[in-house]
């Protein structure tokens, strides 16, 4: 007796299962996965237009003095350079860094190390994550009223710019920081525990340093997207055109500032200064950004 | 802690250290409990301060304030309807544009992706959220509205001449507008958005997927009966923050959209939002504009908050019904 098969060829498989789903299926599969991968193509375009664009314009004046040189008193003339407007980037980004991630941190740890489920960290937990969703430019007015020019009359100065950028890092830092150290083993402080260690013992030498490069790598984004912002800047830093290095006393001015500001102009060399400085920003910003994630995959690494 | 025995007498010591102990550890934590507690602290004073510095501007308009179109700083009134208007106006545009991309890109990366492109897709949309704000706008200004202005000419020139949808598409055109503001916008809560629904679709577990494929399901198929069913809830909370955020987007905004308030369905033409028109003014304004300017920024304040709230408990409550169903 013999079993009559018609001879097999590798397609077979495919070919019967291609014949069983019908065209109008295949189609719309189709055109669903077309539209997942156009998706990410359409958003390709206008990344690349604007980092492309931003490094030709600003590649033009880019130079040692943009980098070094202080702002012209008569700023539609060319010539002059940026550098008050970098250290203001600098000074303003990391005061509200010192202020915002010890103080993040330590809410995190609040939120995972006692907290837990206790229903006064669950309400933190809650507004925190709804404090990521105001809006900067209400962090800039809230500054601007309470420390600006009503409330405690301080003036302008590099400290309040940092005050509203802080504001807008802590939620950002507590949130990345509590799941960092959601990722560290329980076994780890049962060790120290037993060990004998107090609890704040176990967490600062045992369950901190676990999660440090995740902590590290949320702060940096966190520092990031702060150094970009615009509009906490506008009503509480002031202007100046020569560098200022203290943050706590006399007005100040920041990358950001200067773009918005110039933007608005209709002469070539304060556009000129704005791409100049947009370039400098968008480096500083994708810096922080590129080891914030380098930080972070070393950490994945680590964990396995 | 040391292990070694004490010498005989040193008891006492050895108890006053304990107890120090248990004083530090109160300490830390309540210096930690401190640092939570500031964020409720800094969202009361945000809305005290606030509300109390355009208490005079609200007592003078009244309810007008939300439902006039009529501001003008000179005159001294100030009905914010346009503003508000305009807000919303171009963060919708914004997610309409933002939502079918973002879901498109996260499942991408979830379905399509290899671990390779996966990573690489993740770190190109990583950066197009460090783009800063004030750069999209510059460049938007810059480049993007002279191109745009034509082609909006054109639409307008063809759809904009059908019935109905004139209303919405008829010209004249502007380069600066609505819809330049929401394709801005769009662009730059598509990052955000897309993370946040990736997050939720990873929610799904492989098992049910590979079930519905096993049926003989094509992968749009398998989205439809075991995937979206499951994250709707989830994808809904991550459309809704990335409208808060659209909402609450300045300087980009206050660049492009041509900063003259007004209502009107024709999306081509100049309008103003309330974040833009405080970045504008704020800074020369005195008295009771200043104070209607305040006022603007608790009205998006208490918007936004609002959209955020409703996101995260969507987000909280599909979490424990997970967790029951875990159980």
């Amino acid at each position: 007796m013999t079993i009559t098969s018609p001879p097999a060829t590798p397609d077979d498989a495919t070919s019967i299962l291609r014949r069983s789903i019908s065209t109008r299926r295949r189609v719309k599969n189709g055109l669903a996965t077309a539209w997942m991968i156009g998706s990410l193509l359409i958003l390709l375009v206008p990344l690349l237009a604007i980092v492309l664009y931003v490094i030709r314009k600003g590649a033009h004046v880019m130079s040692w003095s943009f980098l070094t040189k202080d702002i012209p008193i008569v700023s539609q003339f060319p010539g002059g350079g940026m550098y008050p407007a970098i250290a203001g980037t600098i000074v303003i980004t990391g005061t509200a860094a010192l202020l915002a991630i010890p103080l993040g941190v330590l809410a995190a740890i609040y939120l995972n190390e006692y907290g837990k489920q206790h229903r006064v960290a669950r309400v933190i937990r809650f507004m925190a994550d709804v404090m990521t969703g105001v809006p900067s430019i209400v962090m800039g007015l809230f500054i601007a009223t309470i420390w600006v020019s009503s409330g405690l009359h301080l003036g302008y100065s590099g400290l309040a710019g940092a005050l509203a950028l802080a504001c807008l890092m802590l939620p950002i830092v507590i949130r990345s920081s509590e799941e960092m150290l959601k990722l560290v083993p329980d076994d780890l402080r049962q060790a120290s525990d037993a060990l004998g260690a107090r609890r704040w013992r176990t967490i600062l030498s045992v369950a901190l340093p676990a999660a440090l490069p995740g902590i590290v790598s949320g702060a940096m984004l966190a520092v990031a997207r702060a150094a970009g912002e615009t509009a906490p800047l506008l009503f509480t830093i002031g202007v100046i055109r020569t560098a200022n290095w203290n943050v706590l006393h006399g007005t100040n001015t920041a990358l950001s500032q200067e773009i918005w500001s110039n933007a608005q102009t209709p002469f070539p060399a304060q556009l000129n200064r704005a791409w100049g400085a947009a370039l400098t920003l968008i480096a500083i910003v994708f810096v922080c950004t590129v080891i914030a994630r380098v930080v972070a995959s070393r950490f994945t690494i680590a964990r396995q | 802690m040391t292990i070694t025995a004490p010498p005989a007498g040193a008891g006492a010591r050895q108890q006053k250290r304990r107890l120090g102990d248990v004083w530090s550890d109160r300490v830390f934590r309540a210096v930690a409990l401190a640092a939570g507690l500031l964020v409720l602290l800094i969202l009361g004073l945000i809305t005290w301060v606030m509300l109390s510095k355009a208490w005079s501007a609200f007592k003078y308009q009244g309810p007008s304030f939300v439902t006039s179109q009529h501001w003008d700083p000179n005159s001294n009134s100030f009905g914010a309807f346009a503003y508000i208007f305009g807000t919303l106006v171009s963060s919708a545009i914004a997610l309409v544009i933002a939502v079918p991309l973002s879901l498109g890109i996260a499942l991408f990366v979830t379905e399509l992706a290899g671990k390779r492109l996966r990573t690489l897709v993740t770190y190109v949309i990583d950066l197009l959220a460090a783009i800063p704000s004030v750069v999209y706008g510059f460049w938007a200004l810059a480049v993007f509205t002279k191109p745009v202005q034509t082609f909006y000419t054109h639409v307008a020139d063809t759809i904009g001449k059908m019935p109905l949808l004139s209303r919405l598409f008829g010209g004249p055109a502007s380069g600066a507008s609505f819809m330049t503001a929401g394709l801005i916008l769009a662009v730059m809560i598509t990052p955000i958005v897309t993370s946040l629904s990736r997050e939720t679709l990873l929610t799904v577990p492989q098992e049910d997927k590979n079930a519905a494929l096993a049926m003989g399901a094509t992968r749009l198929e398998m989205l439809r009966v075991a995937v979206f069913p499951r994250v709707r809830s989830g994808l809904i909370a991550a459309f809704m923050l990335g409208l808060g955020r659209a909402m609450g987007e300045t300087i980009a905004v206050a660049l492009v959209i041509g900063s003259s308030a007004q209502v009107t369905s024709h999306l081509f033409r100049t309008g103003d939002t309330m974040a833009s028109n405080i970045a504008h003014n704020f800074g020369e304004a005195i008295d009771l504009h200043r104070s209607a300017l305040i006022g603007l920024g608790v009205v998006l304040f208490g918007i936004t908050i609002i959209v955020n709230v409703i996101a995260r408990v969507i987000i909280s409550r599909s979490n424990r019904s997970l967790w029951e169903v875990v159980r």
